[in-house]
């Protein structure tokens, strides 16, 4: 080390005594912090190149895809265009060629809303309780909760779906009961509606609510519920005044790792809606399937993306002001 | 605690034991009709009519069944080792350091295939392939899913690895270094099995997530190179008898497996 401190060129020579010393000893040190820069990229090309190349490219991709034309039978055409765009507002009159406003589009991104919206709501109020229950039963207990709420949160979610579906179809277990205990004649048909899109919804994503919400009042301190008593709180009020308000991270967090993933749904109504309920992770996986717009595909990839970007800028929004609030 | 003052615990709220055994009820009803049902019978999925083993030998002896199996293993295994290895690196790079220009950025990077819906992901993915074979003749097959799968994957290993590595005993390696252990010595002999449970975790969650894809794969797959969640998609669209149960326990199964692993790598960790 002393060696090449010696070796190297004196970046400032004019300056005698202590001070080019000084200098010298700081490029050693700038040469060191350089090396240790170099050994961390190192580190972290192999992931960086990969995630870069075939993860972020992609996305770059779509977005140009959705400037360029269509081609009849799938793929684009190399010139630029906002076709893509305009079509997911308007549509061509057969007649006239007059652009004429169609929703039909944002009808489905609006059901889609509606349905993610739906969901992490239900999943908030029946995971809410699950959560604090869990919190609040002896250490042991707990891991045993942790792991059965664990369990249906990494399984397959096709397998899972497909669950549901045996359950609730006219033939399905549900109906099968219901007939055989006299209560109703004839089946209720519950698949491919809008009831088993959301009960899908529910079901897929109810462990991504429960876990954070139960990692967030893990930590809560219970001295304070004790607190709310002493001063003659009621029990509701507890929950409502200091439960809660402590809890607001894990709440959440809970809400947007059930709000995007149920926004985007794919699998849930491709089984449960059968095709003709679609939400906009069908609609797009459509364009680039049978119906073969890839550029209005993309569009509406990017819009979709755009709708998650704005619940992520919520949720970094809502998670820093509960600093300044502290 | 206050249980002992007041005789109750001031910690429960009404209704809410109920509500968590109906959300568990909930939870593993469906899972269990798919598994009691697979070992039905009867040829009808919903008529239950005695004990058999029958779909899964079934299952066992169709060699479409072997060929998914055979693809999705050579997937999930390429993916998890490539993450798992690619991830730790990263980590190493990531964590116990100062913070350092662009770690922020690296940490976005790695965790941006979470942040991505996956239908996005799929479509994106299929349109970059698809102008990769296009323009460059480039196709490698089995390959393209196997870097597809990659992408998510490492997030997946990234995180379990890192937080093993926060919270590791840096004297260790210190002490190791004044034994004069060369640095490659202090990191094969006192990181990496300190590393260890970290890692495993993180390649467990890995094979999982690849192992159980639907939406992405579906996608960019070609002819030939169905995967078992793709195989059971194929056997809903035909008409279904209890081989489809019996085939999605044996996935239900492999998953449960891992997760039951990494669960208890990091119960020990949390122990020790």
């Amino acid at each position: 080390m002393a060696s090449t401190d010696v070796a190297a060129p004196a970046p400032a020579p004019a300056t005698p005594g202590p001070a080019s010393t000084l200098s010298a000893a700081q490029a050693a040190q700038q040469r060191m912090e350089d090396k240790a820069q170099v050994r961390r990229w190192i580190l972290t090309a192999p992931a960086l190149i990969t995630v870069g190349i075939f993860g972020i490219l992609p996305l770059i991709i779509i977005i140009i895809y959705s400037f360029l034309k269509a081609a009849p039978y799938g793929g684009v055409v190399w010139s630029p265009s906002v076709e893509a765009y305009v079509s997911f507002l308007f549509q061509q009159d057969i007649f006239t060629d007059e652009l004429v406003f169609s929703p039909d589009f944002l009808q489905i991104y609006l059901r889609s809303f509606v349905f993610a919206v739906g969901t992490t709501a239900i999943c908030l109020l029946l995971g809410f309780p699950t959560a604090y229950f869990m919190a609040t039963r002896p250490p042991k207990q707990r891991n045993w909760w942790v792991l059965l709420i664990t369990i249906p949160f990494w399984s397959n979610l096709l397998v899972r779906t497909l669950a549901i579906m045996f359950i609730i179809r006219d033939e399905g277990l549900l109906n099968n009961l219901l007939i055989g205990l006299g209560v109703i004649q004839q089946p209720i048909t519950m698949l491919y509606t809008d009831f088993a899109i959301v009960l899908g919804l529910f079901y897929s994503f109810l462990p991504f609510m429960v876990l954070p919400l139960y990692a967030s009042l893990e930590k809560l301190d219970f001295r304070l519920v004790e607190a709310g008593y002493d001063l003659y709180a009621s029990r509701p009020k507890v929950l409502f005044r200091i439960v809660i308000p402590l809890s607001r991270p894990g709440i959440i967090a809970g809400c947007l790792l059930v709000f995007i993933p149920a926004l985007g749904a794919y699998v849930t109504p491709l089984i449960l809606g059968g095709g003709r309920h679609l939400m906009i992770g069908d609609l797009i996986a459509q364009q680039f399937g049978s119906g073969r717009n890839w550029p209005l595909g993309a569009a509406q990839a990017l819009i979709l993306m755009s709708a998650v970007l704005v619940a992520l800028f919520f949720y970094v929004r809502a998670s820093t002001g509960k600093v300044k609030h502290g | 605690m206050a249980s002992a003052t007041k005789g109750v615990d001031l910690r429960t709220q009404f209704g809410f034991h109920t509500i968590a055994v109906v959300c568990l009820v909930v939870l593993y009803f469906p899972i269990l009709i798919l598994v009691v049902f697979s070992i039905n019978a009867n040829d009808l999925v919903a008529v239950f009519s005695g004990v058999s083993t029958k779909w899964y030998e079934k299952a066992f002896f169709n060699e479409e069944f072997h060929n998914a199996a055979k693809n999705t293993l050579i997937i999930a295994v390429s993916a998890t080792i490539g993450s798992t290895i690619f991830a730790t690196l990263a980590a190493l790079a990531t964590t116990r350091v100062a913070p350092w220009r662009g770690q922020n950025s690296v940490y976005m990077v790695i965790n941006l295939p979470l942040m991505v819906p996956e239908i996005i992901t799929a479509v994106a993915t299929l349109s970059f392939f698809a102008l990769l074979g296009r323009t460059l003749g480039l196709n490698f097959g089995i390959g393209n899913i196997i870097l597809a799968h990659l992408v998510f994957c490492i997030p997946f290993a990234y995180m379990p690895i890192r937080a093993r590595l926060e919270t590791m005993d840096l004297t260790l390696e210190g002490a190791a270094a004044d034994l004069y252990a060369t640095p490659f010595k202090t990191f094969w002999h006192v990181t990496m099995p300190l590393l260890m449970p970290g890692i495993s975790s993180g390649a467990a969650l890995a094979f999982i997530v690849s192992f159980d894809d639907f939406t992405i794969t579906q996608l960019i797959a070609g002819p030939g190179q169905t995967t078992l969640p793709l195989y059971i998609w194929n056997m809903i669209r035909r008409p279904m008898t209890p081989e489809i149960n019996a085939i999605s326990t044996i996935l239900l199964g492999i998953s449960i497996l891992f997760i039951l692993i990494s669960f208890w790598i990091a119960q020990r960790r949390k122990a020790g």
